[in-house]
């Protein structure tokens, strides 16, 4: 009998409509740059450049922070929160009806596989709009004080690895508390955050509320330091978060940052292990291992390391990787040249330093830029795999004897992002939230995110809190 | 656990007492519910198109248990039934045979004297299915009476209650009684997961199913809601998976009950695919338990040939 080999089931394209080029979407209408050269956007699953964009200077920082503070003055400052909920519902609404664009939209410029996109990101993207559209009218409920104010215009820079859903994580709580934002998102996936500018239009957002930039790591720098800016929200690497944290030392601007993680997602022996071994794929090659909290460490505990590994490894074996249009792909491309580029070194790296190296067969396709599912066995805490950052479908497999030991080894980086405990003991997972310090720490499950819940790091992970209650704080002074 | 570096040897000790059986069943590895329910709702996001859809609709259609377990059946209906089994599209006689034709005990002659020289197997359930509150005496004359009367298949049911309770040991004994009652025939171990209810139970009957002498394992009699479910059956195929490694046997699954369109069986064939492997993509080692399933596979067979829906009457109603 032949093998059930699945035909490629691409999802259509036709249903999004770039356009050959993008301005800056500045006070409610897209405008030329005025100071920028333009810089193209491709899909990292083929290379093929999908369009160009504007790069934003000094200038341009300026007008749209401009537009943020007039608007926030004349406008949506003084508006009741009831009617800023109105436009945040309208926003969560239109994302809904847009998803299947979005989604595909996403995919083609991040390369992350469709399935995701679909099932992920858009879902979370308009949950959250939802969710802080809730809180707009009930701000002195969310216990930052009797009269909570907005801070004014927020800076926001976020990261290519969830491009729309880290806009969501930064404008939702930022509109729903009064502020008013200038976003740039990352230089690699500017398309949905321009997206996301049309349905502001679509919605009647009153000009200015919302202002999209685009550029590289100068245009964020300008935005950043601009001096009208009253509050800077940054999620990506520790280096640019520290350079931030640096620039608004001696300022009154409010600071969140969420950066890099280097997670323990750490196995008992009592563990259910066909959920764990789910748990330890979508850890760390969820989003290609693009995900700050990925489960990057894996702490397995001696008696169970063969057949967690083996099992492991098995599935490993049925991860589809390739095409992310294709609505069967588990992992799709590494988002640019330049990420793969240090993905490579540090697997390079971790060969060097003496773990064994493990992928299972698969074939790469040869345009654009892609990574197979790996493993490092072998590895300990002193090895660069188990201690940076990868930030690509690379895990690091280190063992643990005892509770204690799996605690002083999740704790012991510089990081503290998040965290995975695998047990059927209830109360092991309790002691064990207890004693890990990382922001998030997931019991039976991992990468698991919802609109009503805080995220954010300890030590070099960063800190303030999107998502919940706590994310509204971040937003409101009291 | 036993995947490892237990092998045949050291499994047929756990069958030696209560005891070691007991500790056994209950050391086996947890099932986390919403893990397992996540892992099978991925599973059933796969897009099974084209020549991938062709593949899976004649392979499901191969592993139909074509079924009619009503107090109404008659021998009039079980003749039809049969000549539905043989030729399932008369528009289309490129349409695969199914697997097998299930009927009670008193039906099984009538069946097989309509399936003679098919290659149709004729399955039977038994010991006082679907309940099985019954005493050990009159199970196994219930399995032999099917037999004798030419059941290629026999589909038996386990006691819950004594597994509720604990009494893995009876229910071990009873499986293993009925095999040996069944002889030759391929002995089907129904556990009926929705009185189970938990995936641990599922898991740990699976075990104890396999341990006593099953050919196959399955979900469910068709009375009890929920019949089969993804989840379930995902849990099941990691039993039959690991049971594999431990032992080097292959053991079917049957999912019956509640399987009612191409779509959901496609789902099914996607996960039997992604966890027990391409080794089970086969009438002898996985089955669907199904009626209504059979013409909804003959007509997305017949779309994807024509490019046409035809209407359901243009399929046969039994």
């Amino acid at each position: 009998m032949s093998r059930f080999e699945y035909a490629p089931a691409p999802e259509s394209r036709a249903i999004v409509d770039i356009k050959s080029s993008y301005g800056l979407f500045i006070n409610g209408a897209f405008t030329e740059a005025t100071d920028g050269k333009p810089f193209k956007t491709v899909s990292p699953a083929s290379e093929e450049v999908l369009a160009e964009v504007s790069e934003a200077g000094p200038a341009d920082v300026d007008r749209a922070v401009k537009a943020a503070r007039k608007a926030y003055d004349k406008v949506w400052g003084p508006m009741p929160g009831r009617d800023r909920a109105k436009y945040l519902y309208r926003i969560a609404r239109l994302i809904q009806e847009r998803s299947r664009e979005l989604a595909v939209l996403e995919s083609l410029d991040n390369g992350k596989p469709i399935r995701e996109s679909r099932d992920v990101d858009l879902p979370l993207v308009a949950a959250h709009f939802f969710y802080y559209a809730g809180w707009a009218d009930k701000l002195e409920y969310a216990g930052a004080g009797e009269n909570p104010q907005p801070l004014g215009v927020a800076a926001q820079v976020i990261p290519w690895n969830f491009p729309l859903m880290m806009l969501a994580w930064k404008i939702a709580p930022a509109l729903a508390a009064g502020n008013t934002v200038v976003l740039k998102p990352a230089e690699t996936t500017p398309l949905t955050a321009l997206a996301f500018a049309e349905i502001c239009q679509q919605a009647d957002l009153p000009p200015g509320v919302v202002n999209i930039i685009t550029g590289a790591g100068r245009t964020g720098q300008a935005l950043v330091e601009h001096e009208g800016v009253d509050k800077v929200a940054f999620t990506g690497s520790t280096a640019v978060g520290r350079a931030i944290a640096k620039s608004v030392a001696g300022t009154d601007k409010k600071v969140t940052l969420e950066l890099g993680g280097k997670a323990a997602n750490i196995v008992f022996e009592d563990a259910p292990i066909d959920q764990t071994v789910e748990g330890i794929v979508n850890g760390i090659f969820f989003n290609q291992g693009h995900v700050c909290c990925a489960g990057s460490r894996l702490l397995v505990q001696e008696s169970v390391y063969d057949e967690v590994l083996a099992r492991l490894k098995r599935r490993m074996g049925t991860l589809r990787v390739g095409d992310p249009l294709d609505k069967n792909t588990d992992i799709g491309a590494i988002n640019s040249a330049e990420q793969l580029a240090r993905i490579r070194e540090l697997s390079q790296v971790g060969e060097d330093e003496g773990s064994e190296r493990w992928s299972p067969e698969c074939e790469l396709p040869t345009q654009g830029f892609w990574f197979p599912p790996t493993v490092f066995t072998g590895v300990s805490q002193a090895h660069r795999i188990a201690r940076e950052e990868i930030f690509g479908p690379v895990l690091s497999v280190l063992t643990f004897r005892t509770p204690q030991e799996a605690v002083e080894k999740a704790n012991n980086t510089p990081f503290g992002l998040s965290a995975g405990v695998w047990t059927d003991k209830g109360s092991r997972i309790l002691w064990m939230a207890n004693q890990l310090r990382a922001g998030v720490v997931w019991a039976n499950t991992f990468n698991r995110f919802d609109p009503t819940s805080p995220f954010g790091g300890y030590k070099e992970s960063g800190y303030g809190r999107e998502g919940g209650r706590h994310g509204l704080e971040a937003y409101l002074a009291h | 656990m036993t995947t490892t570096d237990t092998g045949v040897d050291s499994l047929a000790d756990v069958t030696s007492s209560e005891d070691r059986l007991r500790r056994f069943l209950l050391g086996l590895p947890g099932v986390d519910q919403v893990g397992a329910e996540a892992r099978a709702a991925t599973l059933g996001t796969r897009s099974i198109k084209t020549t991938a859809k062709a593949y899976a609709l004649d392979l499901a259609i191969q592993m139909i248990d074509l079924t009619t377990l009503e107090g109404q059946d008659t021998p009039g209906k079980v003749r039809a039934l049969c000549a539905k089994a043989k030729r399932p599209d008369p528009a289309d006689p490129t349409a695969p045979q199914v697997a097998a034709v299930c009927v009670y005990p008193d039906l099984v002659a009538t069946a097989k004297f309509e399936l003679k020289g098919t290659g149709i197997n004729v399955a039977s359930v038994a010991t006082a299915f679907p309940s099985g509150r019954s005493s050990l005496a009159i199970k196994i004359q219930d399995t032999k009476d099917a037999v004798a009367a030419g059941a290629d298949e026999v589909d038996m049911v386990i006691d819950r209650g004594a597994f509720l309770s604990g009494r893995y040991g009876l229910v071990f004994d009873e499986i293993a009684a009925i095999r040996e009652a069944a002889g030759d025939a391929h002995l089907k171990v129904i556990l009926e997961t929705g009185e189970l209810v938990t995936y641990d139970n599922v898991r740990r009957a699976s075990w104890l199913a396999m341990l006593a002498g099953a050919d196959f394992i399955k979900t469910s009699t068709g009375k009890v809601s929920p019949a089969a479910t993804l989840p379930v059956t995902l849990v099941m195929l990691e039993a039959v998976r690991d049971y594999h490694e431990a032992t080097g046997l292959h053991i079917g699954v049957k999912p019956a009950g509640g399987i009612r369109t191409a779509k959901d069986a496609i789902k099914y064939l996607v996960t039997v695919n992604e966890t027990a492997g391409p080794d089970w993509l086969d009438p002898e080692l996985f089955r669907f338990g199904a009626s209504s399933l059979l013409n909804d596979l003959l007509m997305q067979r017949t779309k994807l040939a024509t490019g046409n829906y035809p209407g359901p009457d243009y399929f046969t109603l039994d």
